[in-house]
């Protein structure tokens, strides 16, 4: 993707953009490129924890938009893998500070300061708070789960986005299940992609693995096991986001000897 | 009873579907209960100058490449 500022966003809340933003944010970061994850979603604030650093948030986005300090003692610097930045979210009910002028100043500021990227987790909905984080954005990743109301809400978002003329969008195919796409019970990627109409970067697999990855604050794509399918699947996107062609992978059955004693005698 | 013949229809292909329709009305900023009104205020028009009583008048929105049209069908009685 050209975008250096993109949002992450998806309409409807709870498929993952956090997640998403951390693990892609983390994954960014080990390839090497200075990266910034922005979380806007003022009042409910979540990538602080998601990525294990709610211990360091000092000054917030709302501080720097008031003045209450400079951007850079705002950013906090993750001790894993030290291209990697966080500015958390304010946690108070108060959105007054927010506007589409200081966030654009703010992520203009931070690619003049050398950040290679910026990735604005944008808050659930299509009222303000998701404008506030598309305005400074020219890219974005729609986060989808391959069910109805994702999809819809997803369509929105693409329809909003479009308007504010963001053309590099592309869609996060989030929490499929391979056992149910091929039982016919759940849509498949090219499904929804037909529907929706954007480009694919990326598909992740449901994996009880996230939310373990989650509950102790360390993001899946920095962990090193290969058989994190999710979090192989976000340092894919971080790759593709850097223009690499990346195979996708089949998610299908696991294979082995036992997995293929399991299904000879009717076991998943 | 085709359903027990023929076995389940994918609930995927259900849903995408719905999908598909819903999607449409929403990007044309139409609701479905107002394309029922457009519906019979059409058919009162057109029995004004067709020999048909509209009964078998089809309107719906579609998507046909990048544009949502509006669709309406009549089949026009012979003699």
């Amino acid at each position: 993707m050209n975008a250096k500022a993109i949002v992450v966003t998806s309409g409807k809340g709870g498929v993952g953009k956090t997640t998403t933003t951390a693990n892609v944010g983390a994954a960014l970061a080990r390839l090497g490129e200075k990266v910034c994850v922005i979380d806007t979603d003022v009042g409910l604030r979540n990538l602080d924890v998601v990525m294990g650093l709610e211990g360091r948030v000092v000054y917030d986005l709302i501080d720097v938009f008031e003045g209450r300090c400079k951007l850079r003692q705002a950013i906090i610097r993750d001790k894993r893998v030290d291209t990697l930045h966080l500015l958390a979210a304010s946690q108070t009910r108060d959105k007054s500070a927010l506007s589409e002028a200081r966030m654009k100043d703010a992520v203009q500021a931070l690619l003049e300061e050398g950040f290679d990227r910026v990735l604005i987790d944008s808050p659930a909905g299509i009222e303000s708070g998701f404008q506030t984080a598309a305005s400074a954005a020219q890219g974005a990743l729609v986060v989808v789960n391959p069910e109805v109301s994702s999809v819809r809400d997803a369509d929105r978002i693409i329809g909003l986005l479009e308007a504010r003329e963001i053309t590099e969008v592309r869609l996060i195919v989030n929490r499929l299940r391979p056992e149910m796409v091929k039982r016919g019970d759940m849509l498949e990627v090219n499904d929804v992609l037909e529907i929706l109409g954007v480009k694919l970067i990326g598909i992740v697999p449901e994996d009880e693995r996230i939310l373990i990855s989650t509950n102790i604050g360390n993001p899946a794509s920095l962990e090193e096991s290969p058989k994190l399918a999710a979090g192989a699947a976000f340092r894919d996107i971080a790759q593709r986001i850097r223009g690499e062609e990346v195979p996708y992978p089949s998610f299908d059955q696991p294979t082995g000897f036992m997995a293929a004693l399991r299904r000879f005698f009717g076991g998943n | 009873m085709f359903q027990s013949l023929f076995g389940r229809r994918k609930s995927k292909d259900q849903l995408k579907d719905r999908l598909k329709l819903v999607l449409s009305y929403d990007r044309a900023k139409l609701s479905p209960g107002n394309m029922d009104a457009l519906k019979r205020e059409l058919m009162t028009v057109i029995k004004k100058y067709f020999p048909s009583d509209g009964s078998d008048l089809d309107v719906k929105v579609e998507q046909q490449g990048e544009r949502v049209v509006l669709v309406a069908n009549l089949p026009v009685q012979r003699g």
